[in-house]
């Protein structure tokens, strides 16, 4: 038996005015879960975390909180913790004060708040900074605070609207990884809007895809990298190469599909002939040398060196294709005359 | 080109600080008369201003007056602030249009209708009537300051207290309010100042017990010209520039507390 939802989004609507911000939209979310709502500005994502915090109403549809419908309830009864992309913090307090803020909301004794406060800095490394402004502290600090402001009230739910998305890259990858840790170690439910996709496939139980004002997919990480529901999640999560072609023939080992620049190639889902679909390829999927079973002689249009991978451009009978190569095919240079190669199971089919 | 300018510069100020100038050591004059050179230096007009018991009640009305009127215009310019904030359509325009009336109208248009509607009311020659009065030509001053500072404060932090279980009173006692104390604070401080140096509207609203420092000083240049006008001016430049200095020191400490 699948346990029931903590939180249930059900036909969800929401329009401002004439424009229709979200359409229909269903959402399950499980205690304990990590769930990241990716998506590019304007798809909607934020809007349903302002609803399921209370500080918009749907127009349609529904939440429930662990079984308790909670559309007409107001922000302040929802016993959430909520992180701004800006920090929102209080600027006209102390940094204990920001964190004791929710205690002294619940009426907590002076002694046990106190207590609380100075664990929750620790927990964020800030214990010494407890008597410094807001305005004292660098971008990466003040996140940190509003982290240990939106958990210190132990809330049933944390809610993240790009929390990250104004700190510098280093900084980020970090925060991303000490969040990700208190996910963990404190069994938190998070729900985490972002418009970065490395950062949900870091961070998530499961990625909501998002595209205007509806869910595309919702899996996990893996499973929206490696299998896309459509071809808008193949294109905004990670890198892809999308061939265009039709399906020649389907049999028990796999099926050939023909490219439109001519070339058959073998994948493995089976599919019905004569249908017009994309093949998603990942860049890094692709190989050097003949040794595959799709094959392909391409030309080197243009080789960047990354760091810890080779990006290569390379035209041949699949189109122009971006292949992310191992240093080892350092070699490689523009205009060479090249053979690449991938496996069947690693081309994933959508319809076109 | 720089030397120009500091000239140039130079000829405002003492186009602006002449008369102040000329009147401040009138205060000091021995003479018994408003007159330019002074004769002597003394303080016996001051004496006069702070003994002379008609000059004495006009100390202590102006005080009470502007302290009460700015009062009130703090509270109602904020409350109106407040409640037109982040709102748009016809009906928000005109709101504020009417609030900020005041600051258009002619005083002495102001004076004669409120003195018609007083009367009905029993409300000519009393305190509370010229406080209500000085209070009205104020909220245009506070309502304009207190909206400025409220456009400044985010409401993602209003939205975090509420997320954190701030019911809305108390977001607004605890986060909007401290954080549009700058603006509330000089919305006060120009309203003090306003009701301070208002003669017109006093005239048609205060009987004699109400009259205030500014209204005396006018009665007295009518009547006898003596040097404790001078004096009273004096008096008033320095509570004033010590009011704006109080009001700018207050908002840097805020600013470097909060930035």
């Amino acid at each position: 038996m699948t346990p029931a939802p903590f939180i249930r989004c059900d036909g969800i609507a929401k329009s401002f005015g004439t424009t229709r911000v979200i359409d229909n939209l269903a959402l399950d979310i499980f205690k304990g879960e990590f769930v990241s709502l990716l998506g590019p500005s304007g798809s909607g994502k934020t809007t349903l975390l302002t609803m399921i915090a209370g500080f918009e109403r749907p127009t349609e549809g529904g939440i429930w909180l662990d079984g308790y419908r909670i559309d007409d309830l107001a922000p302040h009864k929802r016993n959430m913790g909520m992180v701004f992309q800006n920090y929102a913090l209080f600027p006209h307090m102390t940094v204990a004060q920001n964190v004791g803020f929710p205690l002294r909301m619940r009426r907590m004794g002076r002694a046990d708040a106190q207590a609380r406060v100075a664990r929750a800095l620790e927990m964020v490394e800030l214990g010494a900074m407890a008597d410094r402004r807001p305005s004292q502290l660098s971008g990466g600090q003040q996140q940190r605070v509003a982290l240990a402001r939106a958990l210190v009230f132990e809330p049933r739910v944390v809610l993240m609207d790009e929390p990250l998305g104004a700190l510098d890259k280093r900084l980020r990858e970090q925060m991303q990884l000490d969040i990700r840790d208190l996910h963990r170690r404190l069994g938190l439910t998070i729900v985490f809007v972002t418009h970065d996709q490395s950062e949900a496939l870091t961070m998530s139980d499961r990625i909501a895809v998002f595209n205007k004002g509806r869910i595309e997919q919702i899996d996990t990480p893996a499973a929206v990298y490696d299998r896309p529901a459509t071809r808008f999640v193949a294109e905004f999560v990670g890198e892809t190469n999308m061939l265009s072609g039709r399906v020649a023939d389907t049999g028990p080992d796999g099926t050939a599909v023909d490219l439109a620049g001519g070339l058959r190639i073998r994948v493995r889902q089976p599919l019905e002939p004569g249908r017009a679909v994309s093949v998603c390829l990942r860049p890094e999927r692709l190989h050097l040398g003949g040794a595959g079973v799709n094959v392909m002689d391409c030309r080197v249009t243009d080789r960047v060196y990354m760091g810890d991978h080779l990006r290569v451009a390379l035209d041949g009978a699949a189109g122009p294709i971006i292949a992310r190569l191992p240093r080892s095919a350092d070699t490689i240079r523009e205009g060479e005359a090249v053979t690449a190669s991938f496996a069947p199971e690693d081309c994933w089919v959508l319809a076109a | 080109m720089g030397a120009i300018k500091t000239v140039w510069g130079i000829l405002c100020v003492l186009f602006l600080m002449g008369p102040l100038i000329v009147v401040l050591p009138i205060a000091f004059n021995a003479g018994g008369f408003v007159s330019f050179p002074i004769q002597g230096w003394s303080l016996r007009w001051f004496a006069v201003l702070f003994g002379d018991p008609g000059w004495r009640l006009s100390i202590w009305n102006s005080l009470i007056v502007g302290l009460a009127s700015s009062a009130l215009a703090t509270m109602l310019g904020t409350l109106a602030a407040l409640g037109l904030r982040g709102r748009v359509g016809v009906p928000v325009v005109l709101a504020r249009m009417v609030f900020l009336l005041p600051m258009a109208t002619p005083a002495v248009v102001l004076g004669v209708g409120m003195q018609l509607i007083y009367a009905r009311l029993g409300l000519g020659s009393t305190y509370a009537g010229l406080i209500i009065g000085h209070a009205v030509l104020s909220i245009p001053f506070t309502l304009l300051s207190v909206t400025a500072a409220l456009a400044s404060v985010d409401r993602g932090v209003e939205r975090a207290a509420a997320s954190l279980g701030a019911p809305p009173p108390t977001v607004l006692w605890l986060v909007t309010l401290p954080m549009a104390l700058p603006g509330i604070v000089t919305g006060f401080v120009f309203a003090f100042a306003n009701s301070l140096d208002e003669v017109v509207l006093t005239i048609f609203l205060a009987g004699p017990n109400q009259r205030t420092l500014a209204r005396q000083m006018f009665l007295q240049l009518r009547d006898n010209l003596s040097p404790a006008i001078a004096a009273a001016a004096f008096t008033f430049i320095i509570a004033t520039i010590c009011i704006g200095i109080t009001g700018l020191w207050l908002q840097h400490r805020r600013k470097r507390m909060m930035a």
